[in-house]
């Protein structure tokens, strides 16, 4: 997990929906699949998505293993203020990434 | 189902597996032994009737491909770019420093791929050029057939053509090859003893299972293939019709394998490169 996309617009006016998006580049390897060899591929997976607007949660997803490769992510906020967004990914080992966008709102 | 499990169910497969085999056996005896593979007549698609795979696609899937955001082959052409532009760790130069910057010199390049490499007398496809490059101009070890950073580099490059006309130019040097792709895509192989041109030229368009038939082109590859949750090259695509049909695959990047890719690419002449395409 090293590897992510957001899109987020650079301004808005208050009170306008915007629409978010986030990519991030994991296999979500499922813990029920075999390899060549009939072994178990241990789980390995993305459990939770979270967006912060100005450090107060507006959107967050726990993921489970039947989620796709490379999970993508559309949601929808308010612009309330300009700020800071940051989108957190956190791996079931508690290791997280951390994308940032700057929103003007007007 | 653990290991030991498999053991214990061994004692009652045997005699159904003996019984299977004899018959088997039987099957090829009255059909005179090991019979050797089949050529089915030629076919070929004019081109008023060459469609992209893009066209054999759900609206939904169209549009992941289409926003280049949402598709994810983008992961890995980004970092090809990545490895594009950076210098090599015991030094020398990157490919940006002879390519340009964003690969400016690289546009169009992948539409001529395979081509036939007079030095080696072996055709060459971009993997292989890539690979090339690294060995003869930057005194690198070739990438794993395969391997993220091949995938990714083959899939910068060829980005870089995207929407641009296949448009393959093979030698008179490639024609021994290009037949070889040829009769190879009409022969029969693998216990369901089908030849490519039977789906792909034949019955294109037609249900098999829950999908419709393509034409077979490779015009959007690598490509990220939902099946395989992850970017892949025409080459394993290659492997897995082959394990479809249930025939022994060949080895990814070996000259069978090339002269089909020639021969795919001479009958994909004019579709336009989706490099990264999104395929079931």
């Amino acid at each position: 997990m090293d590897q992510a996309r957001i899109s987020v617009p650079s301004t808005a006016t208050a009170g306008e929906v915007i629409e978010l998006r986030a990519l991030v580049r994991h296999p979500m390897e499922t813990g029920f699949r075999g390899d060549s060899r009939g072994r178990l591929v241990p789980r390995d997976i993305v459990s939770r998505f979270e967006c912060l607007y100005n450090d107060e949660v507006v959107f967050r997803a726990d993921l489970f293993p039947a989620v796709a490769a490379n999970p993508f992510l559309r949601f929808f906020t308010r612009a309330t203020e300009t700020g800071t967004l940051e989108f957190r990914w956190t791996h079931q080992d508690g290791e997280t990434l951390s994308e940032f966008a700057e929103i003007t709102v007007t | 189902m653990t290991v030991t499990d498999h053991w214990r169910a061994i004692p009652v497969c045997l005699p159904v597996c003996l019984l299977v085999a004899a018959a088997l056996c039987l099957v090829s005896c009255q059909r005179g032994g090991t019979k050797s593979p089949e050529r089915v007549p030629r076919t070929e698609l004019s081109a008023d009737e060459r469609q992209s795979g893009f066209a054999f696609l759900t609206r939904d899937t169209q549009r992941l491909q289409t926003d280049a955001f949402e598709n994810p082959g983008y992961l890995w052409v980004e970092t090809g770019r990545a490895l594009f532009s950076e210098a090599p760790e015991q030094g020398g130069e990157s490919c940006a420093s002879c390519h340009g910057a964003d690969g400016d010199g690289l546009v169009g390049a992948a539409t001529q791929y395979p081509l036939w490499h007079e030095g080696r007398g072996t055709l060459i496809n971009l993997e292989g050029r890539i690979n090339q490059c690294r060995q003869e101009h930057q005194a690198l070890e070739p990438l794993a057939y395969e391997s993220e950073n091949l995938l990714s580099l083959t899939a910068f490059v060829t980005n870089l053509s995207l929407g641009l006309p296949m448009s393959v130019d093979p030698s008179p040097l490639a024609m021994d090859a290009l037949a070889r792709g040829e009769t190879y895509f009409h022969t029969r192989r693998g216990q369901l003893d089908l030849a490519c041109s039977q789906c792909h030229t034949e019955r294109w368009g037609m249900q098999l299972r829950g999908d419709t038939i393509s034409q077979g082109h490779g015009n959007g590859f690598p490509t990220y293939r939902l099946a395989w949750q992850t970017l892949g090259s025409l080459h394993r695509r290659f492997r897995d019709c082959d394990l479809g049909v249930r025939a022994e695959p060949y080895p990814l990047g070996s000259d069978t394998y090339l002269a089909l890719e020639l021969y795919l690419a001479t009958r994909a002449e004019t579709l336009p490169v989706e490099t990264p395409a999104i395929r079931r």
